[in-house]
């Protein structure tokens, strides 16, 4: 069973039809682009995914459970996490502050108010700043961070919830070359545990990181594969050529 | 899942430094410190002062306590709460009803009893305007609870029960046991020492990791309902307890002053508890004791001093502080930093830039 599965979703403001019958699969363990030009989409299906947005017709499944109606905090309490496109990690606060922020989100209540799991966190705390390569930076209001560190710290922030899905909207957005390449390499790992459906614009990225595709044209699924696949399809090299 | 890369430091190296110095220039025990100096100074006070005086700053003292319950809501949760005085009034109100018709003026049982109204008032508005299905925005709800202050003193204007226009007078002694409390030092040290109370009760409640919760909240509501928090819950919880604080700090007021009348539950009293919090400095608990103190005691010098205009001149202050200092006071000595503060394990900066 696919982790992800939604029926032909459909989607429109008011005349303007955003989707019109397009369709995710995601297994678990897998890294799935979501691409296309401008206007495609793509963005709006992570939002339905994501439960920004509700779906005008079609159903959106979680780990066999139907979540088109949760909120996103319900969503967030299944596993299904998102990272905003406009970096969101909280910057007055420091970067230790922001992680333990989003670990200690399962907490009861009187956990929180009593501290209980302060002490217990530290370590995970800390081993998530390790991994994405800000430990030294721990104390530091996350506002003092380089633009390409602080996608990292909320990608840290968002796999912190310890997420079976994570939704990344364009991920490298405003990163230099060598910010995207070290992005690569901190995502690799945690493929282990968790699934991530990646929109983006840079296709070198996404071949670089991602294990199968989905290419979105005006709203329905232009094809969807390997990236091996996906590369051989004439219609995306046509539909990317179109567009430039 | 800790694979620690040992390369950790190869992008830091890469990028600016700079911001570091200047968040760790200013000393970061500052509040403490302040803390203690108006602990000292509020315990010795009685003592240096005239017994006419002492009375005033009792008042003064009752007065801080509404004020921290409005910081927590407005400096803590972002909740503008622009009708507060709701919560104060009703628990003055209640206390002085159930002194007057069932003679019970205990100090055991008027207290909690205050608590407890004002906490159901809170819980029930905050049914109304912050549980809805949607978050509500800042408008509607600093809307809502003015309306509902405002709603609350027309209605005892109203009311013969509650004594119309004139309130309800000369409402009997607190009672500890059979000792009578009257206004002096005996009333300043109770109002001290529940003011102590509460104040560490939030301090502590604050400094938790539910306080780290609320800073989030603050931060941006729907970032953390993605993490999974409930905020609307969180929003709801905090202006109860605030609530609650109100109702002590009303009870108290209407034993201390003899008597309870509508300006009590309506926008006067609101009003001025948001200036006495936005002149200290909202979300640090200590700047609204500040703001408290300093406005209370400026109006008293400044209208012995200036009979006739002493109001614009206290306004203009107020003015100058909020259009040069919008951190309030308290932001003079305590950095942003530091006000923020900082959640997880103490922090040890060994060699981080701390000098």
């Amino acid at each position: 069973m696919a982790l992800l599965e939604t029926t032909p979703i459909q989607k429109s403001f008011g005349k303007l039809v955003a989707l019109d019958g397009a369709t995710l699969t995601v297994g678990e363990s897998e890294f799935h682009g979501l691409i296309g030009p401008n206007g495609s989409g793509k963005s709006t299906l992570m939002k339905c995914v994501a439960g920004a947005e509700t779906p005008s017709k079609g159903r959106v499944k979680f780990s066999g459970i139907d979540i088109t109606r949760h909120s996103p905090a319900a969503r967030a309490r299944a596993g299904l996490t998102l990272k905003f496109q406009i970096t969101s990690v909280l910057p007055a606060l420091t970067l230790y502050d922001n992680i333990l922020l989003a670990l200690q989100a399962k907490s009861s209540l009187m956990g929180l108010m009593f501290s209980r799991s302060r002490g217990a966190l530290h370590d995970r705390v800390m081993g998530m700043l390790e991994q994405f390569r800000l430990a030294a930076r721990a104390y530091q209001p996350a506002s003092a961070l380089s633009h390409g560190q602080q996608q990292w710290l909320e990608i840290a922030m968002a796999l912190a919830t310890d997420p079976k899905l994570l939704l990344l909207d364009e991920p490298t957005g405003g990163m230099s070359l060598e910010e995207r390449r070290v992005t690569g390499d901190l995502l690799r790992p945690i493929k282990q545990n968790c699934s991530l459906i990646i929109v983006e614009h840079d296709l070198d990225f996404i071949r670089d990181v991602c294990d199968r595709l989905t290419v979105l044209d005006q709203g329905t699924v232009l094809c969807s594969g390997t990236v091996q696949e996906v590369q051989a399809d004439p219609r995306v090299q046509e539909v990317y050529l179109r567009r430039a | 899942m800790t694979e620690a890369t040992p390369m950790g430091t190869e992008i830091d190296n890469v990028l600016p430094h700079s911001a570091d110095k200047r968040w760790f220039g200013k000393s970061g025990a500052m509040i403490g410190l302040i803390e203690i100096i108006l602990l000292v100074m509020g315990a010795l006070a009685p003592l240096a002062l005239p017994d006419y005086i002492t009375i005033y700053a009792t008042r003064v003292l009752v007065l801080c306590l509404f004020a921290l319950s409005f910081d927590l809501v407005w400096g803590y949760a972002g909740i503008l709460s622009l009708g507060q005085s709701l919560f104060f009034g009703i628990g003055g109100y209640a206390v002085a009803l159930i002194a007057r018709d069932a003679n019970i003026a205990s100090i055991f049982v008027v207290l909690p009893l205050g608590m407890v109204v004002g906490l159901v008032a809170a819980l029930l508005l905050a049914g109304f305007l912050l549980l809805g299905r949607h978050p509500t925005s800042v408008v509607f709800v600093s809307l809502g609870t003015m309306t509902g202050a405002y709603a609350a003193d027309r209605f005892a204007r109203g009311s013969q029960y509650l004594g119309g226009q004139n309130g309800i007078p000369s409402i009997q002694l607190m009672t500890i046991g059979h000792y009578e409390l009257s206004e002096g030092p005996v009333f300043y040290y109770l109002a001290l020492g529940i003011l102590v109370f509460f104040y560490l009760l939030c301090r502590f409640m604050l400094r938790s990791q539910f306080g780290l919760a609320l800073a989030g909240l603050r931060e941006s509501e729907q970032r953390i309902a993605f993490f999974g928090y409930r905020a609307q819950h969180l929003k709801a919880i905090i202006f109860a307890v605030s609530g609650a604080i109100a109702g002590v700090a009303g009870s108290l007021y209407a034993f201390h002053e003899g008597f309870v009348w509508t300006n009590m539950l309506g926008v006067v009293m609101s009003t001025q508890v948001v200036l006495y919090v936005l002149f200290g400095g909202s979300g640090t608990l200590i700047g609204a004791v500040i703001g408290t103190l300093v406005i209370e005691a400026l109006g008293y010098w400044l209208s012995n001093a200036f009979q006739d205009i002493w109001p614009i001149i206290l306004g203009l202050l107020l003015l100058l502080v909020i259009m040069f200092r919008p951190a309030g006071l308290i932001s003079f000595v305590v950095s942003e930093r530091e006000r923020v503060g900082s959640f997880g394990r103490p922090v040890r900066r060994g060699g981080h830039g701390s000098a």
